[in-house]
């Protein structure tokens, strides 16, 4: 897949509570999640922030809870991909699960506002801005696969209507 | 001969159709038990309706536990504790759990023999790697990997990398559980042990109680670790042989098992620890922190990783006959309907309302800015909770120091940071 979008560039370690804070979380409508995407972080994120835009970090992206609701949040607000140095454990099988894209690549030469050229299938990640390409760490077969499976939930209608099928 | 192997390893294969298993393998691998709170299993149950099955895996095998909000903070929050409550009759779920019976997920859990040794766990709650401590395998998921669990029974994994920690030695005067993880994060980082399994020993621990071992595996996320494990020895069994209602195996590591790499730290030597804001991993010695003079509003005594008897006992011996400064609150939540009858007929609610501080009844509430508790601009708190990022526990511009709970209450009595030996 080929994406083209601008950056939003965060720090290392952003946790999840600044991704969503806590106080939104007695609420799991991803309409309502989005409007206070990043809220923590950059408090003007939701309303600057425009479908195909991307986020980018340093280490450690999405550390501290388990709550969906940060993917969620981040999906909801139209980016369609995360390019971080890291990712905590939990916020990656989670993004993989729902389906939103991430990768793993040095984002050190990425700044807010540059613009991407991202081929996802290559790992590809051309910054038109500067002019450097950089490319991400190889996706897991097994991610790939649940990611192209359209996420966790439809691989398991999917094994649903395999089982009922058998079952015939 | 089969390869030797980590109890990490050893769990997971023993729950899975492989003869074999290496770091780095994906596998699907059956629960024990699936937990889910009132802030995740919302998405999951949302999610499990979309699958198509017509009943869960297992109705003795799933968890839930409205422990976040509730008793309800809103009407937004009553609804998701409704959400559990239906889910709950409908599918007939064993261990949900209402009003008097809530406790904090992770004590409540081990506590009623709910998680045994040798159990494979996951709940959507990154704090699920607190029961390590009972050797088994347990870690953190999100709400989607919940709905699958409790629709198949099964959660794809990969097989950690182990580290192994080990802490020798007899802890000083006030070193518990709480100061030994704070200082291995501020050794490795926050991001230290990412996608690997800490695996703790050493000589230490026969000086600790199990309270101890909860706090470690339970902060064992904070260092960025899937999971925290102990090998059960007899003060496990201890604890554990009295609350199983079912059978459950131990594991041990081979002793030629492979590790990435072993951490060895001499335990005399370390101190209570405070972590200051917004890290787990800065953390320093509390006499350091204590000669900096540092101001606090509020001091939070409670939570999954420190709101056991033995937590609330050793701060009432420092509360005892005290009174906190003037202008700071103190705030104690027991973290289990048990614990919580304990402390009362232990006379330990009394001390800490004698000193002027609240006990609420438990909850996650304040730990992670959800109620019960919440700081205004400017505030600053110490608190035996589990993180201290920018806002947790309230407005952005407030600050969180993490310690043990013999630390903050002596804090609440000084008004500042303060080590238990300048108010005991």
């Amino acid at each position: 897949m080929l994406l083209k979008g601008k950056v939003f560039k965060f720090a290392d370690n952003i946790d999840t509570d600044a991704i969503i804070p806590a106080r939104y979380l007695n609420d799991s409508d991803p309409e309502n999640l989005r409007k206070h995407c990043m809220e923590d972080a950059d408090p003007l994120f939701a309303s600057k922030i425009r479908t195909g835009d991307f986020i980018a970090a340093g280490v450690n992206f999405g550390c501290g809870s388990s709550r969906e609701h940060a993917p969620i949040a981040i999906k909801a607000s139209g980016v369609p991909l995360v390019i971080a140095k890291s990712f905590a454990r939990i916020f990656y099988r989670n993004a993989f699960n729902i389906g939103l894209l991430i990768l793993e690549a040095d984002t050190d030469s990425i700044d807010s506002e540059d613009v991407l050229e991202v081929d996802t299938d290559k790992g590809e990640i051309k910054n038109i801005t500067k002019n450097i390409t950089v490319y991400a760490k190889p996706i897991p077969k097994f991610m790939a696969e649940l990611v192209s499976a359209g996420g966790l939930m439809e691989h398991a209608r999917k094994r649903v209507k395999k089982e009922e099928e058998l079952k015939k | 001969m089969s390869n030797p192997l980590t109890i990490t390893e050893k769990i997971i294969l023993a729950h899975t159709d492989l003869e074999s298993c290496s770091p780095g393998d994906i596998v699907s691998a059956r629960v024990d038990i699936a937990l889910g709170n009132d802030i995740t299993a919302p998405i999951a149950i949302r999610e499990f309706d979309t699958i198509g099955v017509c009943d869960v895996f297992d109705s003795e095998k799933i968890a839930l536990v409205p422990d976040h909000f509730v008793p309800n903070k809103d009407i937004a929050s009553a609804k998701q504790a409704k959400t559990l409550r239906e889910f709950a009759k409908k599918y007939n779920i064993k261990y949900y759990f209402e009003s008097g019976e809530v406790g904090i997920e992770h004590a409540l859990l081990p506590e009623q023999g709910i998680v045994l040794p040798g159990d494979l766990v996951i709940g959507a709650d990154s704090h699920t790697c607190t029961y390590g401590a009972l050797g088994a395998f347990s870690t953190g998921v999100g709400s989607t990997d919940l709905a699958y669990a409790m629709a198949f029974g099964e959660v794809w994994l990969k097989i950690p990398y182990s580290i192994k920690v080990v802490f020798d030695g007899k802890p000083n005067k006030w070193v518990s559980g709480k100061d030994l993880i704070l200082f291995l994060i501020g050794k490795i980082g926050v991001e230290g042990a990412n996608y690997m399994a800490l695996e703790f020993s050493g000589t230490t621990f026969k000086h600790l109680t199990m309270a101890d071992r909860f706090s470690i595996s339970n902060m064992a996320i904070e260092a960025g670790a899937k999971s925290g494990i102990f090998e059960p020895d007899e003060i496990n069994e201890e604890y554990v042989s009295k609350r199983a209602k079912r059978d459950y195996v131990i594991y041990k590591s081979d002793p030629d098992a492979q590790y990435l790499k072993t951490l060895k730290y001499d335990t005399a030597k370390i101190n209570p620890q405070v972590a200051f804001p917004h890290l787990p991993e800065n953390s320093v010695d509390v006499k350091e922190a204590s000669a900096k003079n540092i101001k606090i509003d509020q001091s939070v005594i409670g939570s999954c990783t420190n709101g056991r008897i033995e937590d609330l006992r050793i701060a009432a011996s420092i509360l005892q006959g005290k009174k906190i400064a003037k202008y700071t609150r103190l705030i104690v939540i027991p973290a289990t309907p048990e614990i919580y009858l304990l402390a009362e007929k232990e006379g330990l609610i009394d001390i800490f309302m004698n000193a002027g501080g609240v006990v609420s009844t438990p909850t996650c509430g304040p730990c992670l800015g959800g109620y019960m508790g919440i700081l205004a601009d400017g505030e600053r708190a110490i608190s035996s909770t589990n993180r201290n990022f920018k806002g947790r526990m309230g407005d952005i511009t407030s600050e969180v120091y993490l310690a043990n709970p013999a630390v903050c209450a002596a804090s609440a009595v000084t008004g500042k940071i303060s080590s238990p030996d300048e108010v005991a």
